[in-house]
């Protein structure tokens, strides 16, 4: 190839040739976050089959599932939040709160189907509150969900005080817990899988998540390349509370009980899993995939040590543990690929 | 006299390939006010740094009241007595004016406490010196920005400063507060003080100091006393170099107006503005940093909001804040900062050269990897951008290469009016004169271009007009076979009506 030295014009394409990609498809592929979570969901479940007793049956993976799918269907919305660089901690709160309006219009005698709107509604009053807070008011999102963590939380446990609304009709509280047909898979499976996809769809493959990656890259080059920053991440905030809504609803038909503390917690284990699953905290990194495989060990971790006969807090343990371990590994990975490219960034490019 | 306070022979300075400074000769003498100027890049911030400890010199001699010293870092030149008064004055915002002053070697009594009663006592005798009296007990935080540096120079005395470099002092400041400095120079300079002044006012430069040390390019042109010389004579010496050759500029027939502002204002930063830019014309924007230029097309483009007025692409309305908007009406925007404005530095480049173009890729509403490569293929090879794959995050680029996804990313939307701020800012002379190329090129395709540049022979060298802007409002027009230097410099250092 001659060399660049003379240069081009905006007429003719130069002689410049590039690849496509860097590096080679296996390291692309296989050296990643993703692949390598999945991998430990994997090996933990097989290893959990041939270790543990009583793990090699269809309820194991249906319970794991069922006791995971707030988590699942949360983190969705949530790992686009963080992408962009925000973070979103008043997911569980929502969850809460939304249990607790659903649970007070069945109570108070409003059709079911207009009392679980209202729930989803109150999910999505949260999410606005955050996205307000945060794009017009300009407050940083990590202070302003702290507050709405707790000022949700509080509102739903004061409206309910320490009653629970239980007496939800069994016609509907069945078919929300049941497995498919024929599988042992529940049917919000479903719901994830759809959620995901979606989810998926809009971060990957739309100018829309093209833009959520650019404020997470550099919140100043996406907006002077037209990405309508707080635009953005108003939308992404109001998507959060909506599913985190959504959710309390199936949450507390699941386990037919509307209470103000349901979904404490939550939120942690969002943000977990979707670090856990290679998402930069820091934003502009990150897979909706991945997050989901996060989700996925952190459901698996739990299921395989409470079968073990492990207690909570060795489970806590270990899972605070995976999450730093996975941390480091990224961070020391990235500084090696950087050094490594730094080294053949020195030596003259190759014409190919 | 005898030995003067401070001599700089032949002080090199080089980063990498390029060099900073060429052999720079300073001799400051006690009682002294000493006049540095120079464009944007002349050199002058180097000099400064150098003396004041920051950097180390290559080669060259720096003798301090006729002794040779080599500064480590900054501590060793405090320690000399050198002291650095910068624009934006490096206080600590939480500790009070006498904490500030005496930071790093507070009095304390002989119980061991901090002698308080010692710090304010002098502190307000420091400041009463200097004309200025200031609360030591106010907090750092709230005072204005010319309260400041009265602090910082109370500091520096307080330390026994012999030299006080003031670097661009009274650009931030309103007139009253820049006589005030003015009386503290002046003070300073009767106690035997040497001062050395930088800024880029005339009026001052020629009312407040005794000599003038003129740099360019990195270079010591001349040095001389504010009573024998004229401003024309430093303004030659500041511009003096051919213009014009190096730059091929391609002449084009000017079409139909693309762009017009009309009474453009944003309080407080720039006012009236009005102008028009014609398909195929390069308009440049010349003028010092910080008059106002980079803000006037941030607001044209929507990034930043303005007060009155209003924007007009191609006769359609440009809405305001909103540079999706303005994208839609074919305009485009390179702006001054690649690294944090222009580009996603963690990203790819065929990230980069497709982010302004996400929208009209897609394909029913959805986009992939593969539809982004050909663009970014095409638009990398057409700029000669050097990077071995397309998925090489643009932070392994060199700075001329990152300017060109930056402008790729650009031409990629096929703008009707692309804005350029300081499109040549750190990149190398081979990458610069390809920009300027493209540039020049792309005006004869009929896209109308709005240039920013510090760099005057840039601006002579690539416009076809030249809209002078000073303090927030465009003083002056010169068409291309008017433009010189002189009459450029002059009406970007002096308010209008004082033309000679």
């Amino acid at each position: 190839m001659s060399a660049a030295t003379s240069a081009g014009t905006i007429a003719e394409t130069g002689g410049a040739r590039y690849l496509r990609h860097g590096r080679p498809l296996w390291r692309r592929g296989l050296l990643r976050t993703e692949a390598a979570i999945i991998l430990a969901v994997i090996l933990l479940l097989a290893i959990g089959t041939a270790v543990v007793p009583f793990f090699a049956q269809p309820y194991t993976y249906s319970t794991m599932i069922l006791n995971s799918a707030p988590v699942l269907l949360m983190l969705l919305p949530v790992t686009l939040i963080v992408i962009t660089g925000d973070i979103d901690l008043s997911v569980g709160s929502a969850l809460g709160f939304s249990s607790a309006i659903f649970g007070l219009g069945f109570q108070a005698g409003v059709p079911i189907a207009v009392a679980a709107v209202l729930g989803v509604v109150a999910g999505a009053v949260v999410g606005i509150l955050n996205g307000v807070l945060v794009t017009i008011v300009g407050l940083p999102s990590l202070a302003v969900t702290i507050g709405t963590l707790a000022l949700f939380r509080g509102i739903a446990v004061g409206l309910l005080g320490t009653t629970a609304v239980t007496d939800f009709p069994q016609e509907l509280t069945r078919p929300v817990s049941a497995n498919l047909p024929g599988l042992p898979v529940p049917v919000v499976t479903l719901a994830i899988v759809l959620l995901a996809i979606v989810f998926g769809i809009l971060l990957h493959f739309t100018p829309f998540g093209r833009g959520v990656f650019a404020i997470g890259l550099s919140p100043e080059a996406a907006a002077f390349s037209g990405v309508r920053v707080n635009r953005t991440r108003l939308i992404l905030f109001v998507m959060s509370g909506v599913v985190a809504g959504a959710t309390g609803v199936y949450y507390t038909l699941q386990y037919s009980n509307a209470i103000g503390t349901n979904g404490q917690g939550f939120e942690l284990q969002v943000v977990t899993a979707i670090v856990l699953g290679g998402v930069s905290i820091w934003g502009g990194r990150g897979t909706l995939l991945g997050a989901l495989a996060g989700g996925l060990l952190i459901a698996a971790l739990n299921k395989t040590l409470q079968l073990a006969g492990i207690g909570s807090d060795t489970i806590s343990i270990v899972t605070g543990a995976a999450l730093i371990f996975s941390v480091v590994v990224a961070s020391v990975a990235g500084f090696l690929s950087r050094r490594r490219r730094g080294k053949a960034a020195a030596t003259p490019a190759v014409g190919a | 006299m005898s030995e003067p306070l401070l001599q700089l022979h032949g002080v090199s300075k080089s980063f990498g390939a390029v060099a900073a400074l060429v052999s720079a000769d300073l001799t400051l003498e006690a009682g002294t006010i000493h006049a540095l100027i120079g464009e944007n890049g002349a050199g002058k911030s180097t000099l400064v740094k150098i003396i004041g400890g920051l950097y180390h010199r290559d080669s060259g001699d720096f003798l301090l009241e006729g002794e040779s010293v080599h500064f480590h870092n900054t501590k060793d030149a405090k320690a000399a007595g050198i002291a650095v008064i910068y624009q934006e004055p490096t206080l600590f915002p939480d500790l009070s004016v006498a904490e500030n002053i005496f930071v790093g070697r507070q009095p304390y009594t002989r119980v061991g406490t901090l002698d308080r009663a010692k710090m304010r006592r002098d502190t307000r005798e420091l400041t009463q010196r200097l004309g200025v009296p200031i609360d030591p007990d106010r907090q750092a935080r709230g005072l204005s920005i010319a309260d400041q540096q009265v602090v910082e120079i109370a500091k520096s005395i307080s330390v026994g400063a012999k030299v006080i470099i003031m670097d661009e002092p009274t650009a931030a400041l309103s007139g009253v507060e820049v006589d005030r400095l003015m009386g503290i120079a002046r003070q300073l300079r009767d106690e035997g003080k040497g001062i050395i002044f930088i800024s880029h006012r005339f009026d001052e430069v020629f009312s407040l100091c005794d000599t003038i040390t003129v740099m360019r390019d990195g270079t010591y042109i001349a040095t001389n006393k504010t009573a024998a010389t004229t401003e024309d004579e430093i303004i030659r010496q500041m511009v003096g170099r051919s213009v014009g050759s190096l730059f091929p500029k391609v002449e084009t027939t000017v079409g139909a107006a693309v762009l017009e502002v009309r009474a453009l204002t944003s309080v407080g930063v720039f006012e009236d503005v009005s102008f028009t830019v014609r398909a195929g014309e390069i308009v440049c924007f010349a003028g010092l940093v910080g008059a106002g230029r980079s803000e006037i097309a941030r607001a044209v483009f929507g990034v930043d909001a303005y007060d009155s007025g209003s924007v007009t692409v191609g006769g359609a309305r440009v809405p305001r804040r909103n540079p999706a908007g303005s994208m839609r009406l074919g305009m485009g925007f390179v702006p001054e900062d690649r690294r944090k404005q222009g580009l996603a530095m963690a990203a790819s480049v065929q990230t980069n050269v497709t982010m302004a173009i996400r929208s009209s890729l897609a394909r029913f509403g959805l986009i992939t990897s593969s539809l982004e490569e050909p663009s970014a293929r095409t638009w990398a090879s057409r700029l000669q951008v050097k990077t071995h794959a397309l998925d090489t995050e643009a932070q392994m680029l060199s700075g001329g290469n990152q300017q060109k996804v930056v402008l790729g990313k650009w031409l990629a939307t096929q703008p009707k009016l692309l804005i350029v701020d300081e499109p040549t800012r750190g990149i190398d002379v081979g990458t610069k004169a390809e920009v300027h190329r493209l540039l020049s090129e792309l005006a004869g395709t009929g896209v109308a271009v709005l240039m920013i540049s510090s760099e005057l022979p840039e601006v002579l060298g690539m416009a076809d007009r030249v809209l002078v802007v000073r303090e927030g409002r465009i003083t002056a027009e010169f068409a291309r076979d008017a433009a010189t230097p002189e009459n450029v410099m002059y009406a970007a250092t002096h308010a209008v009506g004082a033309a000679a």
